[in-house]
């Protein structure tokens, strides 16, 4: 019984991986561009909702919509600002402007609210359920069924929307788009937009049930990483099936060999994954 | 015309070499000593890190391991063989060559984002590893001989030897990769940078010349680990594997110039002076505001000027000197 207790936590945390991966893999896919600082975008949304939590009060609605519209006023503002202007440039480039936006984030948050761990105020939502003998944490159960959902729209507004269809086909060709005329540059602020926002809400549904410091970006970006790259390369089905399997590994590995092993096995994942299928699951390499 | 230029660049390192070998005979105090000795550690690092990140334009976020690595196997040799820490150098060596090959081989394969991925993700695999491994001190770390059994275990009381054999080591780095640039090799690596499926058109090998570049940059990496470990005679999870480690590497070839031979000395020049003065200034306290400085720093140099000082040199210099200070 406990066991599938275990199975069930680590498959609603997944679904939260899902949710803010699917956000890294669709820049990945679309400009071909990877985001280091994601990690602490979702490790922003926490605070964001602790913040919202506490000046606005109300529920996990008011919180959670919250850091979905902080992170993406936040997304396309980094878009304009630093991403415009590198995503052409050297490699180098590339590479430093997200990583060093990590450590300014992450480093701006330590000074800004201490490294000391913190969780949500205690009236939000709390109790268990009972499921035929498995205790599910009313929170958890919550916040898994809201990212499943949140992922699933996701994947829908890429592929059955106009403004999906004008996404895809920056992706696909920037200068065939601009022929249709959709403009690149708006497309692309709204993914910056959409993949930010996405990390922020998981990282207010995560505040719910796990109390954090702002060191989590880097575990949670490192995480991202492992989902994007076990999915394949810009492939949002991709990122849910495998965020959901990584939840799950992480769950059983912290389980059998104990807490502090969860993190280095999924990272063990990812180095095997490089060496075995570095296209992913649903990936064409 | 180009002899003059070549021969004023000559002069200018020759000016260069003499500013060290007197710096710390001018500067006595234990105080500026120290910072001369952190300085040409700093140096050591981001001239390896070069080698790959600069010159290759394969950009490793994580080359922490290899500097970890270099730190902790010869403490290591020492607390459980009582072995001199230098016999652990060459072991060290052989250790992260092996570790760039599970790293670099299969990333290699891939855009260039993976390996940076892979780098980020190994290098924190390894801290955490270690951070657990009772044989490696687990989280408390590693200590050196506190009293040397002869000079053998490189063990002064004094900065001043330590200060020495640092140039020296910088000198022998430095040499090693002005041959390499302008060797066969060399070529193949700016052609992998330039763009690689035109490199592999003209025939170069691009995956084993990603491979060597890494596998040649993990090597001088790691002894800069080992001169740390030597000299400090103590290693902990964070001083060895730390994010900061890595950043610092990446930071300071960047902000000189990588892919340059002089960029990543002169990015030691004006940080680690800088980094002294934060953490002097605002105490204990000061290592966050650092980290956020170098954030900074980083995220203005990718979207301003990627190519660093030596770049921007290149770009408003007048004219006359610019040609006189092009680094080779």
């Amino acid at each position: 019984m406990l066991l599938l207790q275990v199975i069930v936590g680590g498959l609603l945390l997944g679904a939260i991986y899902a949710l803010f991966s699917s956000g890294l893999t669709l820049i990945w896919g679309m400009m071909n561009f990877i985001n280091f600082a994601h990690g602490e975008f979702v490790m922003l949304g926490m605070y964001a909702a602790l913040l919202a939590a506490i000046w606005l009060g109300g529920g996990p609605a008011v919180f959670g919509f919250a850091s979905l519209l902080a992170l993406f006023v936040l997304g396309v503002i980094i878009y304009i600002s630093l991403i415009r202007h590198v995503m052409r440039g050297p490699m180098l480039a590339q590479i430093l402007s997200t990583f060093g936006l990590a450590l300014l984030l992450r480093y701006t948050a330590f000074w800004l609210f201490s490294a000391n761990v913190v969780s949500m105020p205690e009236t939000v939502l709390s109790g268990n359920l009972n499921i035929g003998g498995i205790l599910v944490s009313v929170p958890q159960l919550i916040a898994g069924v809201i990212a499943a959902a949140l992922t699933i729209a996701m994947h829908l507004l890429l592929t059955r929307t106009t403004i999906g269809s004008k996404l895809l086909a920056v992706a696909e060709d920037r200068n065939a788009a601009m022929l249709m005329g959709i403009r690149p540059d708006g497309m692309q602020a709204l993914a910056w937009g959409l993949s930010a926002g996405s990390a922020g809400i998981a990282g207010a549904l995560m505040a719910m049930s796990y109390p954090w410091s702002p060191s989590v970006g880097e575990t949670f970006g490192l995480t991202a990483f492992v989902v994007v790259t076990f999915g394949g390369f810009g492939s949002v089905p991709g990122a849910m099936y495998a965020g959901l399997i990584i939840g799950l590994i992480q769950a059983l590995s912290a389980y059998y060999l104990g807490p502090i092993y969860k993190d280095v096995v999924v990272y063990a994942l990812f180095v095997a994954l490089l060496w075995l299928r570095p296209q992913g699951l649903m990936g064409k390499a | 015309m180009k002899e003059a230029t070549t021969s004023k660049i000559a002069w200018g390192w020759l000016a260069l070499a003499a500013v060290f070998l007197v710096y710390p005979l001018v500067f006595q105090s234990a105080f500026f000593r120290d910072i001369g000795v952190l300085l040409l550690l700093a140096a050591i690092s981001a001239s390896a890190w070069n080698i790959v990140g600069g010159y290759a334009g394969q950009v490793s976020v994580g080359h922490g391991m290899f500097f970890g690595v270099g730190a902790y196997v010869p403490l290591m040799v020492f607390t459980h063989l009582g072995w001199p820490p230098l016999l652990g150098v060459p072991i060290a060596i052989v250790v992260v060559l092996v570790l760039s090959v599970i790293v670099g081989m299969p990333t290699f394969r891939l855009q260039g984002h993976y390996f940076s991925m892979a780098t980020l993700a190994v290098a924190e695999l390894i801290r955490l590893l270690v951070g657990t491994w009772d044989f490696a001190g687990a989280a408390i770390g590693l200590s050196g001989p506190a009293i040397p059994r002869g000079w053998w275990d490189l063990t002064f009381t004094s900065e001043l030897p330590y200060y020495y054999i640092f140039l020296g080591v910088l000198a022998t780095l430095l040499l090693v990769t002005w041959q390499v640039q302008r060797s066969r090799f060399g070529y193949y690596m700016r052609a992998v940078k330039a763009g690689e499926r035109a490199a592999k058109s003209l025939g170069v090998p691009v995956r084993r010349t990603k491979l060597f570049a890494l596998m040649l940059s993990a090597a001088f990496t790691s002894i800069a680990g080992s001169l740390y470990a030597i000299k400090t005679g103590f290693v902990d999870p964070e001083s060895g594997f730390g994010i900061l480690v890595s950043v610092q590497m990446l930071i300071i070839a960047a902000l000189g110039g990588a892919g340059t031979l002089i960029g990543p000395l002169i990015g030691a020049i004006i940080l680690i002076p800088l980094q002294t003065a934060t953490n002097t200034w605002f105490g204990g306290g000061g290592s966050g505001l650092t980290y956020i400085l170098y954030g900074g720093i980083i995220v203005l140099l990718a979207r301003f000027e990627p190519g660093g000082l030596v770049e921007l040199w290149n770009t408003y210099a007048p004219r006359r000197w610019r040609s006189g200070s092009h680094a080779p």
